[in-house]
């Protein structure tokens, strides 16, 4: 154990060793991370909160992490005490980008697989970019503490997978404590040293970015060549937008404030700013005078895959929904929105995200943070149709599909890896043709485990395709995909219509061949959902004036309580002003009354939403 | 709800003015039935130290001396009673000497109205023409013979106990005694075909009361047949099955001479209605006895403790056995007299509208669910159509403005 830590800015490089963990949700990584700074000495274990690292509610629940953070442990291996940054690595499917960036600020990365489960999907994607990005690998099996865990076995999967010997893969328990010692030393022996140009203008890179109520925006930052100093002017890159210094630090686990960050350091910046868009993910922070002429690369600017419009159930609480995403705005750079209206729906956004996880934790949070009841619609990429007289129209939303006639339409596809035991390839393979995928490639992990590589439009899999996966797979497989780009394809706008009313929420694009499934889908869903009315209501599907699926509700023909209640007036009097209150929540299309419930039920992937907007 | 039951003074003033009535609850069954959600024990659900069968009408006679005395206590004359019905539960489950002693308390505590309606339910197996006899010389005036349907399997399911051949019996004896005869029908039974309703509806025009009831099944949360319908063993009709039974109901029961008064209700003649029961929609006073039973005074509604032994202590040591009660603000009293008086054939007077009920009234007439000539007549009135009957809610709710 090394009690005289290093101090910042004045650390040589050669006794840095910057890592992160790799590892898929629940295998461990947190409880890894916890003891680590727990032996170190960082955190005594009365202080220690559990899955310290995670700080929002919601990842503690679900058990993920969405910002990563930096720690800068002290570590003695034979009399040289060294300084250990462990960065965290956001661990979803939607943050393969912020991944990339994390990755990029280390020079070796563990590799942890749950010795009961081997390895996931998402866990080999981030490895494959380890990998790409040359960092040096330490492989890892941890929970060896469990009953189920089969060490043997999985570590000559990973052996196979990065190419060393299986008796070099290291066992460890985060719950117990066993081997993290050794894999501390490992990790002083085996992950090179940071490498810069002490004397070169400042350039520091931004692996992550987060708004503080108290303190505006703090910056983590890896520093690759000179030094930045407190007090003076800093530039980001990108904006050539330039900021004081407020204040320098390094994580160990609070903030505490340095003299500076040298060459190979890892700490975060404070300059005051409100936005998490003035301080991006990539960029490259340098001097604002004297700077670097060169931004380190690999910046990109986040780019919204997926659409949604999200609608306050009570129409009323729109200012509340401005207001909670102008704040979330504040920390989370790839978030864009802008006012949308649905005559079935009302006032809203028009919301995109990274992904479809990322739109799951903005809606939670905007729900459970800031107390609103909402309503999705269904999830949309982004299209580019072009007409005939060769305009190109960028449609996010179905409702901006043009009118007239369509010469062509592309849409987004992406790259899969689905992981899955081998018994499970014909499902997978039925799913994913019956998603439009293209199969690239198949490998085997191990005689049990296989890897396939689909394209897939990506408009077939943020709807329900991992719930589909995981059924088809007893749970089993993991997913995960990165962009790959556009293809041409049959698409078109199927619109919903109630008594020849078109319900915008409900209108979608989808594959030629599946626009029938979805128009008898929907106008079945509907039909259950929608209360009968005085008088009968059409319901259909159409593409364009072509209806192409219809259902009827038939008018109703009694409502009348005629139960005898003796002298009970009180109850049929509530019973009425129950129906009343439920009267509130009807939203009109044309003179048809639908309940709110009915356009959550009929927009959830669901199904047994169904069930509950009956009741 | 005050410990001992008293009324805001204003109560006085209706009391003085309407009519009064008494409804009896007798909480107590044989078996309970799958389908029932009233307040009614069975004497193996009440056990050794429930409130004893014997003993109920002590209890009941007790509330009706504190009924007296809180009525007193508004400074209102002690009204005289114009209807009285004993309900269940299963009435006759008491010996009909202690029904006769508990009307006689009622007549001690406040006198029957000469002409008074004196009803009581029953169940047409305990109906004898030995107990019919003792009922009329006690002074009842009518008996309600819970028949539900004729068709046995429907019986069953409804988990009634009676022989279908018991209610004509019954009929005859009740019609010996020189009693009215009322007859309860229970329609959209899970498994009742269209010709099963039918059978039932003829076989009970065929006994020739003089008042029938027809109600909806309604399928309750907590009974054993909802519990049946949750777990898929019986199936409900379909929404259109009980409309359709109403409408065939309707047109049997006018074909056969009755005419209906209240939307679940009809009669041969207009003597031959349950003025208790109109009583309710009426918005009149009435005090309720018993575990359970519901009272309304002068815009004051409350309701007792249900469990027999714990009405019986209550009462027994003086205290009111009221478990909550309601003083309905005006707001609420107008949404109760045009959700009650829309219910009634006689329609609802336009005069006790507001301006949004009266501006609803055309739309209504024009959809067909108020009958036109009772809209335009002298005293216009908001009177149901057939399919207004059907949809009484939705016009509640239009003449509410919800």
């Amino acid at each position: 154990m090394a009690r005289n830590a290093l101090q910042p800015a004045a650390t040589p490089p050669d006794l840095i060793r910057n890592f992160c963990i790799i590892a898929h949700i629940d295998h461990g990584k947190s409880t890894l991370a916890d003891r680590m700074l727990q032996i170190t000495g960082v955190v005594d274990e009365r202080a220690m909160r559990a899955q310290y690292l995670d700080r929002m509610d919601i990842e503690r629940e679900r058990g993920i992490t969405i910002k990563s953070q930096a720690v800068r442990m002290p570590w003695q291996l034979e009399e040289q005490t060294f300084c250990l940054n462990m960065i965290d690595t956001p661990g979803h499917v939607d943050f393969t980008y912020e991944v990339s960036r994390s990755l990029a600020a280390c020079e070796g990365a563990v590799l942890l697989v749950d010795a009961a489960q081997g390895i996931e999907a998402q866990t080999l994607a981030n490895l494959y970019l380890a990998m790409e990005n040359d960092l040096t690998i330490i492989p890892v099996l941890n929970k060896i503490d469990l009953p189920a865990a089969q060490p043997e076995r999985y570590a000559e999967e990973l052996a196979g997978l990065i190419g060393c010997d299986p008796g070099d893969v290291l066992k460890v328990s985060g719950k117990t404590g066993v081997g993290v010692e050794e894999l501390l030393d490992e990790i002083v022996r085996q992950f090179p040293s940071p490498v810069g140009d002490a004397d070169a203008p400042a350039r520091a890179m931004i692996f992550d970015s987060v708004y503080d109520t108290y303190r505006g925006v703090v910056t983590y930052v890896r520093v690759v060549d000179g030094e930045l100093k407190p007090r003076e002017r800093i530039e980001m890159m990108s904006t050539r937008a330039t900021h004081e210094l407020l204040e320098i630090g390094v994580i160990s686990p609070e903030p505490v404030p340095a003299k500076g960050l040298g060459v190979g350091e890892v700490g975060y910046l404070i300059t005051g700013v409100k936005d998490v868009r003035q301080s991006r993910v990539g960029d490259t922070v340098t001097a604002a005078r004297d700077g670097a002429t060169e931004p380190l690369g690999g910046y990109q600017d986040p780019k919204p895959m997926v659409f949604s419009g999200l609608y306050p159930i009570d129409g009323s609480d729109y200012p509340i929904l401005r207001d909670a995403l102008d704040k979330l705005k504040l920390n989370d750079a790839a978030l864009v929105y802008e006012p949308e209206t649905s005559a079935a729906l009302g006032f809203g956004f028009r919301v995109g995200f990274l992904g479809m996880l990322h739109l799951e934790i903005v809606r939670e949070r905007l729900e459970r943070e800031f107390d609103l009841d909402l309503i999705s619609t269904l999830p949309s990429v982004v299209y580019e149709v072009t007409l005939d007289d060769e305009r190109t129209v960028t449609v996010t939303n179905p409702s901006e599909f043009p009118e007239g006639k369509v010469a062509s339409i592309t849409e987004p596809v992406v790259r899969a890896t689905i992981l899955a035991p081998s018994e499970f390839i014909g499902s997978i393979m039925e799913l994913c043709q019956s998603r439009r995928g293209n199969l690239l490639g198949m490998d085997y992990l191990s005689p049990e485990r296989v890897e396939m590589r689909y394209t897939l439009p990506l408009a077939e899999i943020v709807f329900d395709f991992f719930d589909a996966l995981k059924s088809k797979t007893r749970g089993y497989a993991s997913l995960d995909y990165e962009p790959d780009g556009e293809q041409t394809a049959d698409l078109v706008k199927v619109d919903v219509l109630l008594q020849g009313d078109k319900v915008d929420a409900f209108s979608t694009i989808v594959h030629r061949d599946k626009a029938y499934a979805y128009g008898v889908m929907m106008a079945g869903k509907l039909k259950d959902l929608i209360p009968r009315q005085q008088f009968e209501v059409p319901i259909q599907a159409a593409i364009g004036s072509r209806v192409i699926a219809r259902e009827t509700i038939r008018a109703i023909r009694k409502d009348v309580l005629a139960k005898c209640y003796g002298g009970d007036i009180s109850r049929k009097r509530k019973l009425l002003e129950k129906q009343k209150e439920g009267k509130k929540r009807m939203k009109m299309v044309g003179s048809v009354e639908v309940p709110q419930e009915a356009f959550i039920a009929a927009l959830s992937q669901d199904g047994s939403a169904v069930e509950k907007a009956k009741k | 709800m005050p410990v001992d039951g008293a009324l805001p003074a204003h109560t006085a003033t209706s009391l003085s003015t309407r009519q009064f009535g008494i409804y009896l609850h007798v909480p107590f069954c044989r078996v309970r039935c799958g389908y029932c959600d009233f307040n009614t024990y069975t004497l193996a659900e009440l056990g050794p130290h429930g409130a004893g069968v014997s003993s109920y009408a002590d209890a009941a006679l007790a509330e009706l001396a504190l009924a007296r005395d809180v009525i007193e206590r508004t400074g209102a004359a002690v009204p005289q009673v114009s209807t009285v019905f004993v309900g269940g539960g299963t009435p006759t489950m008491l010996a009909a000497a202690d029904l006769n002693r508990m009307l006689a308390g009622i007549r001690d505590a406040f006198g029957l109205l000469p002409g008074a309606e004196v009803t009581t339910e029953a169940n047409p197996d305990t109906i004898t023409p030995e107990v019919a006899k003792t009922l009329t010389a006690g002074g009842f005036t009518r008996i309600s013979l819970g028949m539900q349907s004729s068709v046995p399997h429907v019986l069953r399911t409804l988990e009634r106990t009676h022989d279908p051949a018991g209610v004509a019996r019954a009929v005859q004896a009740v019609r010996d005694a020189g009693l009215q005869v009322s007859l309860d029908l229970i329609y959209g039974t899970p498994g009742e075909t269209h010709d099963d309703w039918r059978r039932s509806i003829d076989d009970a025009i065929a006994l020739a009361p003089d008042h029938l009831s027809a109600y909806a099944l309604v399928v309750e949360e907590g009974t054993k047949l909802a519990a049946q319908v949750r777990r898929g063993q019986v199936r409900m009709p379909d929404d259109d099955d009980e409309a359709n039974k109403y409408e065939l109901a309707e047109t049997a029961l006018a074909a056969a001479g009755f005419e209906w008064y209240e939307i679940s209700n009809w009669s041969r003649t207009t003597d031959g209605r349950c003025r208790h029961n109109e009583s309710y929609w009426r918005g009149d006073n009435w005090w309720g006895i018993g575990p359970g039973a519901h009272s309304h005074i002068g815009g004051v509604r409350w309701w007792n403790v249900k469990h027999p032994a714990a009405y019986a202590n209550r009462v027994l040591a003086g205290d009111s056995p009221g478990a909550g009660r309601e003083l309905l603000t005006p707001d609420q009293t107008y949404d109760e007299t045009v959700l009650l008086g829309v219910r009634l054939a006689e329609g609802l007077p336009l005069t006790h509208l507001d301006d949004t009920g009266r501006a609803a009234i055309p739309a209504l007439v024009a959809d067909g669910l108020l009958d036109q000539s009772a809209a335009a007549a002298p005293a216009p009135a908001a009177r149901l159509t057939l399919r207004g009957r059907l949809l009484a809610d939705t016009v509640v709710r239009r003449l509410l403005g919800w």
